[in-house]
C-alpha cells in the first residue's frame, strides 16, 4: 500500500514536469509531421504511395515571422482555423506575383498581377492545378505561418535538409516587367 | 575529479536551472493555454478600453471556438504578425455586416468562411476590418474576460457603444 502510494505520487510529479517541458519543447523548437495530400508535388510525396512524407517543422526560425522567398511553410488555412497546410512561399510583402485563376464553370485560367500587402505573403503549392493556395484565396497574413519545413525526414533515401528554392517559373516579377505592367495599369493591390 | 565542495556547489547549481527551466515551461503553457495579461495601448478601444489599462485574457474561447459577436478579443494583426490588435468581434462567418454604420447610403459584405470581422469601439479612430478587410479566425489569440487596472474602472468590460450596435443590429437582421 505504502509502496503503491509513493509510486502513484512520484508518477505523478513526473507527469507534472514532463507535459509542461514537451509542450514548451514542441511550441518553441519544432515537431514531426506527415505530409497529406499532392499539392506540393513532385517536392513532397512524389508519388502515389500507400505512405507519405514525414517532416521537421522548425517553430524556432519563424519566431519572429520572418519567412523567405523559396522556404516551404507550414500554415493555418485562412479559410478553416483547424486545418494547416503546407506551401512554398512565393512572394513577401511588397512584391507583385502573377495570380492564376480558373473561370468560374469553365476549364480556362486566366492571369492577373497583384501587390502583395504588408504583413502577408503569396504562397503557392508546387503541384498547379491541384493545390488549394493563394492563387485561389489570395495573398495570406504572415501571422498564419505556423512552421518552416526544415527537413524531410521520412522516406530514409530522400532525407535531405530542405534549402528555400523558386520554381523556375514561380517568383516575384522583376522591376522592368512591373513598371511596363503599371503603364498598363495592370496590377492590382488587393485591400486583404 | 572535484573537490566535495565544487561537486555540491555543481550540483546545486544543476538542481536550479532544473526548477527554473520547469517553472518556465509551466508559466509558457499557462500563459499559451489558459488566460495571461494584456497591457493595451493606443485610442481605438475607447472609451470601453483606455491605453495603459491591464486586462485578463482567456484562450478557451478562442480554442473551442465559442468566440460570439460583441466579444472583445485579442489578435495578431492581419498586416504586421509582430503586433497584437485588441477590438470586438462584429461578425462571424457567414455574417453580413455593415461597412459604413453611420452614413446614409450603407455598403455591406458578408464575412468569408474562416473570418471574423473586427471593429473598434472608437469607430472614427480606429483602424480594424473596415481598413484591412475580414481577418482570419487563426489569427485570434484570446479573448478578453476582464479589466484589473486602473482600480476604480476594473470589472468585466462594458457592452459596445451606442454606434456599434448599428453594425450588430445589421447582423440580428439576418436571422442570427
Amino acid at each position: 500500500m505504502q509502496a503503491a502510494r509513493r509510486y502513484f505520487k512520484s508518477f505523478a510529479s513526473g507527469f507534472v514536469v514532463a507535459v509542461p517541458v514537451t509542450v514548451t519543447f514542441l511550441d518553441y523548437v519544432g515537431y514531426v509531421a506527415r505530409v497529406e495530400g499532392a499539392s506540393m508535388q513532385p517536392f513532397l510525396n512524389p508519388e502515389d504511395r500507400s505512405f507519405n512524407d514525414v517532416v521537421l517543422l522548425n517553430r524556432w526560425s519563424v519566431r519572429n515571422f520572418k519567412v523567405n522567398r523559396g522556404d516551404v511553410v507550414s500554415l493555418a488555412s485562412p479559410r478553416d482555423p483547424e486545418q494547416r497546410i503546407i506551401k512554398r512561399v512565393i512572394g513577401l510583402e511588397g512584391d507583385t506575383v502573377k495570380h492564376t485563376f480558373q473561370m468560374p464553370g469553365t476549364r480556362t485560367y486566366k492571369n492577373r498581377y497583384v501587390r502583395v500587402p504588408s504583413g502577408h505573403c503569396w504562397v503557392e503549392g508546387d503541384n498547379f492545378g491541384h493545390s488549394l493556395d493563394s492563387n485561389f484565396f489570395g495573398p495570406v497574413s504572415v501571422g498564419l505561418v505556423h512552421a518552416r519545413a526544415s527537413h524531410i525526414l521520412w522516406p530514409p533515401q530522400r532525407w535531405q535538409r530542405i534549402e528555400p528554392s523558386l520554381p523556375t517559373d514561380r517568383g516575384p516579377l522583376d522591376q522592368e516587367t512591373i513598371d511596363h505592367l503599371e503603364e498598363q495599369g495592370a496590377v492590382t493591390i488587393p485591400k486583404t | 575529479m572535484f573537490s566535495g565542495g565544487l561537486r555540491a556547489a555543481v550540483w546545486k547549481a544543476a538542481a536550479v536551472v532544473g526548477y527554473a527551466v520547469q517553472y518556465g515551461c509551466i508559466a509558457h503553457c499557462t500563459l499559451e493555454y489558459a488566460a495571461d495579461f494584456i497591457v493595451c495601448s493606443g485610442p481605438s478601444m475607447e472609451p470601453t478600453i483606455h491605453t495603459q489599462d491591464v486586462l485578463i485574457t482567456e484562450k478557451f474561447s478562442v480554442m473551442m471556438k465559442t468566440v460570439n459577436v460583441g466579444d472583445v478579443v485579442i489578435a495578431r494583426s492581419p498586416t504586421n504578425p509582430n503586433i497584437f490588435i485588441c477590438k470586438r468581434v462584429a461578425g462571424l462567418e457567414g455574417d453580413k455586416v455593415c461597412l459604413n454604420p453611420g452614413s446614409f447610403i450603407k455598403k455591406y459584405r458578408w464575412v468569408p468562411r474562416g473570418h471574423v470581422w473586427l471593429v473598434g469601439d472608437n469607430m472614427g479612430n480606429s483602424s480594424d476590418s473596415r481598413v484591412y478587410g475580414p481577418v482570419p479566425y487563426a489569427l485570434l489569440r484570446s479573448k478578453v474576460v476582464f479589466k484589473v487596472w486602473p482600480p476604480g474602472d476594473s470589472g468585466s468590460l462594458r457592452g459596445p457603444p451606442q454606434e456599434m450596435l448599428q453594425v450588430l443590429r445589421t447582423m440580428k437582421d439576418t436571422g442570427r
